[in-house]
């Protein structure tokens, strides 16, 4: 039956806990009160992006955008909107200092500036139908490869595009395929394929989020490996706190099987292959290849020497070909419009060799102190400043931008004077940080740069896996001294006795999660060294947040006691009457700074 | 069921294989929300695998627990956006208001507090995961009423 309007919400996981099923269902009665069930449908799509303003339903063909829907305003949007064709201006989204609502989902900032060929379908089908996918043009890319196209010429057409791994190393898709097949073959071993959704850098969720709203984009890039490379088993392997992801995977294996795309004889030919899904247990360490692997042969995920390539020698030592999420997504647009197409996207001319450059476009997770939080897809060589300014809205509450924090949390800190790079693979490497997965975590100025080096740190030590003593005995040494910084208790002497440490643990540990673990504390002392000397010498902590260095205190000048703080303080410290100057008790402070977020009177001072 | 049974049932469900174990544990954990002694020496038998093996992977894995965890699992997503929006301060008042410490489980059985890396929702930050609820833009101030309703 055909619809006359669809009504796009979205439940990708961050508007799922904003309450999105809920509206979805009341948007269904109050559709069906309305009598338009057989003229209005909605669809459940997969994450949108814009997730600050979640709950988001956009009304299609008319591309009218609402944000912030709660179950209330269903009726509203039944009556007014589909049954009247008055859309309803108070759902629509306002951009931070302007007036007028922008109606339309394509002059939204946020979006205008975006190119998506991974997140194309988002907002666009119900990831949970195989026959959505199949009508913007899912699966022909397989179908091509398979009767048009040999192995060779495959991996010939993804060398040439010049895909790089979009897990954050950045290596050459094509050339690792090729090397794959090769080992197959001259081995006489079978290999395997698998995808990696084991995304556990904080602040990242892309791979979350093309899975939600495309699994079989995923799904039909593994097949078109697997021929590529001729094996007949595949695996991915996905984190457990990402349930949803994993439920409409299997949702979508199921579909592809139902359908022949999965098992004997794929679309008709001799091509049999199957995936399955295995779930991790919540182990940061197995994102890294090694790792993951002995994760699936039932084992402690930890890392091995690299010299033994796991195309060569991987998954109960077969040639195992593994790609990150974004990197399968990506290959049936390659294989459907060419690696000229793709390569003519990014910076470099990757035609000869993919190492000249990074083409296509990146999925980058926009978090932190920032306006327009969400998901955002850009291609290769835009400016941080764009991404964060112009797409991501600056920063909140007008303070003002410190830095930004990439490649999760082996990545680096980079202050307003690299605004103007250009975001590729090499460029990131360069200036000390790495692309990552795609995280894009925004500081303001009432962040401390040293308290995040801590933060990753003390992360890193978590979840280093124990192999390596530098790793596991030198983070920890890392800890120990920022802690002290952070506690007003730094020494002199203790910055470069970091730099030590941390030259140490890059070179003596054997995977990347050690190789790369002191780029935080490294890169901050690169760039915000002021701000160690000043936890150091001074005993301040210039962003207020080393809790041991700062005091709360109520600027009587300023305040208009209006009881707000009162009310709202957990420890009910603060004293003060109705429009009288309020004051603080110090000793029971717990510095958690409700009182400075409530304030409309910036009377609340920390120093 | 019995406990060996249970290992049994689930040791037909996902194969004969070691390379199964972290799914039957996952199984186990979940059901009893930890992994009992008993249970995982039946396994390490079943599968012909030394129990120290079976300690290493059950301690390795955050997801495993060998001791039982609380009615309710309150964890704090302690991911870059979440901590710089605030979560070392929520955990400080957890743990005040509860106190037990991150990993460890009020007397009662009430609650077991929890750190999670990043459960990508940040947009939502900070984030506090209370079984399968999601607290959004949780404040010192609003962690109190949230967790109320959870005895």
């Amino acid at each position: 039956m055909a619809y006359r309007t669809h009504v796009m919400a979205c439940t990708g996981t961050g508007c799922v806990a904003s309450g999105s099923f809920e509206v979805s269902r009341a948007l269904e009665q109050e559709i069906a009160k309305a009598g338009l069930s057989s003229e209005v449908q909605v669809v459940r799509t997969g994450c949108q992006g814009f997730c600050a303003e979640g709950p988001i339903v956009v009304v299609q063909p008319d591309g009218v955008f609402y944000c912030g829907v709660k179950v209330k305003d269903a009726p509203l949007i039944a009556q007014e909107h589909l049954l009247k064709g008055r859309p309803v201006k108070r759902l629509m989204y306002t951009p931070p200092k302007e007036k007028a609502p922008v109606p339309a989902l394509r002059d939204i900032p946020f979006f205008a500036k975006q190119q998506l060929l991974v997140l194309r379908n988002r907002g666009l089908i119900d990831p949970e139908r195989i026959e959505d996918y199949v009508a913007v043009g899912g699966y022909t890319a397989l179908a091509k490869a398979l009767t048009e196209m040999t192995p060779a010429q495959i991996i010939e057409e993804i060398k040439r595009s010049g895909l790089r791994g979009r897990g954050g190393g950045g290596f050459p898709a094509g050339v690792k395929w090729e090397t794959c097949a090769h080992a197959a073959k001259e081995r006489g071993e079978e290999p395997v394929v698998i995808c990696n959704a084991d995304e556990g850098d904080p602040g990242a969720f892309m791979d979350r989020s093309i899975i939600e709203c495309d699994p079989h984009a995923v799904i039909e890039g593994m097949i078109i490996g697997a021929r590529a490379v001729g094996c007949r088993e595949g695996f991915i392997y996905i984190r457990h706190e990402y349930p949803i992801a994993r439920e409409r995977l299997e949702k979508a294996l199921a579909q592809c099987r139902e359908y022949g795309l999965l098992g004997r004889n794929i679309l008709g030919t001799d091509m049999r292959f199957d995936i399955r899904i295995v779930q991790g247990a919540g182990a940061f360490v197995c994102g890294e290849s090694t790792a993951l692997m002995a994760s699936l042969e039932g084992k402690v995920g930890e890392p091995r020497a690299k010299y033994i390539h796991t195309v060569e020698y991987g998954y109960k030592n077969r040639p195992s070909n593994l790609n990150n999420v974004e990197t399968w997504a990506n290959v049936p647009l390659i294989v459907n419009r060419g690696a000229k197409w793709f390569g003519s996207m990014g910076t470099g001319d990757v035609s000869e060799n993919p190492w000249n450059g990074s083409s296509g476009t990146k999925v980058f997770s926009l978090v932190g102190k920032i306006n327009n939080t969400g998901l955002v897809e850009v291609p290769m060589g835009l400016t941080l400043r764009e991404i964060i300014f112009d797409i991501g809205g600056g920063i909140p509450k007008g303070r003002r931008f410190k830095a930004v924090q990439t490649g999760g949390p082996s990545g680096g800190c980079l202050p307003d004077s690299l605004l103007d790079m250009p975001v590729d693979f090499d460029e990131l490497t360069k200036v000390g940080s790495m692309m990552g997965s795609g995280g894009m975590i925004v500081m303001d100025d009432a962040n401390c740069m040293v308290d995040v080096a801590r933060h990753f740190i003390k992360f890193l030590q978590e979840e280093s896996c124990g192999k390596c003593v530098p790793c596991r005995e030198g983070l920890r040494q890392m800890g120990n001294i920022l802690n002290r910084i952070c506690a007003g208790e730094g020494q002199e002497g203790d910055i470069q006795l970091l730099e030590e440490l941390a030259d140490t643990v890059v070179n003596i540990s054997l995977c990347a999660l050690g190789g790369s673990a002191p780029n935080p504390v490294l890169s901050t002392i690169k760039y915000f060294r002021p701000e160690y000397e000043a936890h150091i010498k001074d005993h301040k902590c210039p962003g207020g947040q080393c809790k041991n260095l700062v005091t709360f205190w109520i600027d009587p000048a300023k305040c208009n006691g209006c009881l707000r703080c009162k009310k709202d303080c957990p420890q009910d410290c603060i004293r003060g009457e109705l429009k009288q100057p309020h004051s603080i008790d110090l000793v029971a402070c717990i510095k958690c700074g409700s009182c400075e977020d409530v304030c409309n009177q910036d009377a609340v001072v920390v120093r | 069921m019995d406990s060996r049974a249970k290992v049994d049932a689930l040791i037909a469900k996902h194969g004969y294989d070691e390379a199964a174990v972290i799914a039957i544990l996952q199984d186990i954990q979940e059901e009893k929300r930890y992994v009992p002694a008993d249970m995982l020496r039946h396994l390490a038998e079943r599968l012909h695998l030394s129990l120290a093996r079976l300690y290493g992977i059950a301690t390795f894995y955050k997801a495993f627990s060998l001791k039982p965890k609380g009615r309710h699992v309150c964890c704090v997503c302690t991911g870059t956006a979440c901590h710089v929006k605030g979560a070392p301060t929520l955990i400080d008042k957890l743990e005040q208001d509860l106190k037990i410490r991150p990993g460890s489980t009020t007397p009662d059985l009430r609650f077991t507090l929890e750190t999670v890396n990043c459960v990508g929702a940040c947009a939502l930050a900070p984030l506090v995961v209370v079984d399968e609820d999601h607290l959004a833009k949780m404040t010192v101030a609003k962690l109190e009423k949230g967790l109320r309703s959870y005895r």
